[in-house]
């Protein structure tokens, strides 16, 4: 089990002495498809950048498979949220995808024409082809956020570390995405997704880690996703959480009775 | 011959610095340029008490790796001393080059060296410090500028890839293993090299011009970094040939007028990304009409 798994233990982590992450302690099951759930300043992306180590952790340890980051750097990819780009950079759509095999690529060395297929397919897979030779900047939010993950999918690693990938994705789009997240588990990858729509992840994700500075909940969606845990989580105040949280309850009841 | 030797000179000089102005243009950093030519005066006053020579590779060297301390303290002042980055920019340079200042002063009886001439060099006495290879007779400026233009195009070629992506996306580049640090102080020590290579040239003010005005040019033109950085050179040497004619014509400083063009290519390259912008709705207007 251990040698297996993500094993986050006794993670914290602060910027300039203020902590923002608080012990995390856990095991996230590998290939699945795993959601981090928690509100606006919790410490999703903080924790998906320590698990990469690219800020420093203050204590505590993550493994994969038993090994640290370093060692399984070139199995892991990290998709960053769309805002810590430039979009007016001047590349365009298949090239960024392309910079997803660069990590498979050594330096000095050009691509090859397995390179490009990978990259063509990959755009394919989140209905983006057409746009190949655009300018990044000439993109809507949603489909800049669709090329972030073709270049996630790109690297073709054993794990996916991605924040936020579907913030300003329309919702027929996301479905298509989903598929492709689940089709890649089921292909026997590891997904962790920072996720903000409860409802979507109670439905499509096998877990969910709950997180606010520190863990509220962790387990398989129809265990963790409770009323009381996201009132845990969110503070209580947003009413329209509970509202979710006892919806979830009653569908939970229902599956049970049947 | 003299004025092949200088338009040529500053024809290296401007594409140098457009090659490397590009990624600082693009990682939003072009005041570092403005930073590191002024932090190179003690430098290279410093390398001239020790040699006895304002060019040459000790003193490229020596000053170069002043500039590049300097972007070590602006860094270290921004994110060990959480000083706001302007403001560690501005600290830094402005302490660094009155230490040079204090130099000249102190010292001013035995060196040649003129607080005039730091700031706005003359390319026109190029031609005057002159450097044999066999029986040829090269600017010795010539050659550590071409020497260190080689250089930023050997890194260039080399590691495109690792410079445009931790460029792009430091996040993801340090994410697969590039050491985007590294990366970062490897441009920071070419942008060094050029600017005291360019220094006897263009002076320490001119050349900021060279290095922010053709990339930003370039970058308004092109969407892709390789046509960017050729379009960059480009405008830097029509800059160089311009700005020579335009000073003969007008019998004033060269330096001073190729930063003029670089400034006159700016101002039609917004016009003409305008035009093009216009042109582009149009045809639209006209297909939906149609
Ligand atoms: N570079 C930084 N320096 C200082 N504090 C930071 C920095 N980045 C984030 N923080 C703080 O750390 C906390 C967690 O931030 P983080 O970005 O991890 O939140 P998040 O859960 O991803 O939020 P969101 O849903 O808005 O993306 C926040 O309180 C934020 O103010
Ligand atoms: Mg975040």
């Amino acid at each position: 089990m251990l040698h297996t798994s993500i094993e986050i233990h006794d993670l914290t982590v602060s910027y300039q002495n203020k902590p923002v992450l608080w012990g995390i302690d856990c095991h996230i099951p590998i290939q699945q498809l795993t959601a981090l759930i928690g509100p606006n300043g919790a410490g999703k992306s903080t924790l998906l950048k320590s698990m990469m180590g690219l800020i420093p952790i203050a204590s505590g340890f993550v493994h994969f498979n038993g090994k640290t980051i370093d060692s399984m750097r070139k199995h892991i990819s990290y998709m960053p949220q769309r805002e810590s780009v430039d979009w007016d950079f001047p590349i365009s759509v298949k090239e960024v995808v392309m910079m997803g095999r660069y990590s498979k690529l050594g330096l000095f060395k050009k691509p090859r024409e397995a390179d490009h297929l990978i990259v063509q397919e990959c755009l394919r897979k989140v209905e983006m082809e057409k746009f190949a030779d655009r300018q990044i900047s000439r993109l809507s939010g949603g489909q800049q956020q669709r090329v972030f993950m073709a270049r996630a999918i790109a690297q073709d690693t054993d794990f996916y570390l991605m924040d936020e990938p579907f913030s300003g994705v329309d919702a027929a789009t996301e479905i298509t995405l989903l598929d492709v997240l689940k089709q890649m588990r089921d292909n026997g990858k590891t997904i962790i997704v920072v996720h903000h729509d409860v409802q979507a992840v109670a439905e499509h994700f096998d877990n969910a880690l709950l997180l606010n500075l520190r863990k509220t909940a962790m387990g398989s969606v129809k265990e963790v996703l409770t009323e009381h845990n996201l009132q845990q989580t969110y503070g209580g105040k947003l009413q329209i959480l509970s509202d979710v949280g006892h919806l979830l309850s009653i569908e939970q009841k229902k599956t049970r009775l049947r | 011959m003299d004025a092949f030797w200088i338009i040529l000179t500053g024809s290296i000089t401007a594409i140098a610095c457009a090659l490397a102005g590009t990624f600082l243009v693009l990682r939003k950093m072009s005041m570092l340029s403005d930073a590191i030519s002024h932090a190179v005066l003690p430098g290279i006053v410093s390398a001239f008490l020790l040699t006895g020579s304002r060019t040459g590779f000790p003193v490229l060297i020596g000053a170069g790796s002043v500039g590049l301390l300097s972007s070590f303290l602006i860094e270290y002042l921004h994110k060990r001393g959480r000083v706001q980055s302007d403001a560690s920019i501005g600290v830094t340079f402005t302490w660094l080059f009155a230490l040079g200042i204090i130099l000249i002063s102190t010292m001013g009886g035995n060196i040649d060296i003129d607080p005039d001439c730091v700031l706005y060099g003359e390319i026109a006495y190029v031609p005057l410090d002159l450097f044999s290879i066999g029986n040829i007779l090269i600017p010795q400026a010539l050659i550590s500028m071409g020497s260190v233009l080689l250089l930023t195009l050997i890194i260039i070629f080399i590691a495109f890839k690792e410079l445009t992506i931790s460029t792009f996306d430091p996040e993801h580049a340090q994410s697969i293993g590039i050491n985007t640090t590294m990366w970062h102080y490897i441009l920071m020590g070419c942008v060094s090299l050029i600017t005291v290579a360019a220094f006897d040239a263009v002076g320490a003010i001119i050349v900021v011009a060279l290095f922010t005005a053709p990339p930003s040019a370039a970058l308004l033109l092109s969407s892709r970094l390789s046509h960017v950085l050729i379009l960059a050179s480009l405008f830097g040497v029509i800059a160089a040939i311009a700005g020579y004619f335009l000073a003969i014509w007008m019998n004033g400083s060269i330096a001073g007028a190729m930063a003029l063009i670089t400034g006159i290519e700016v101002l039609c390259a917004i016009i003409i990304s305008r035009v093009k912008f216009q042109l582009h709705s149009l045809a639209k207007q006209k297909m939906i009409e149609i």
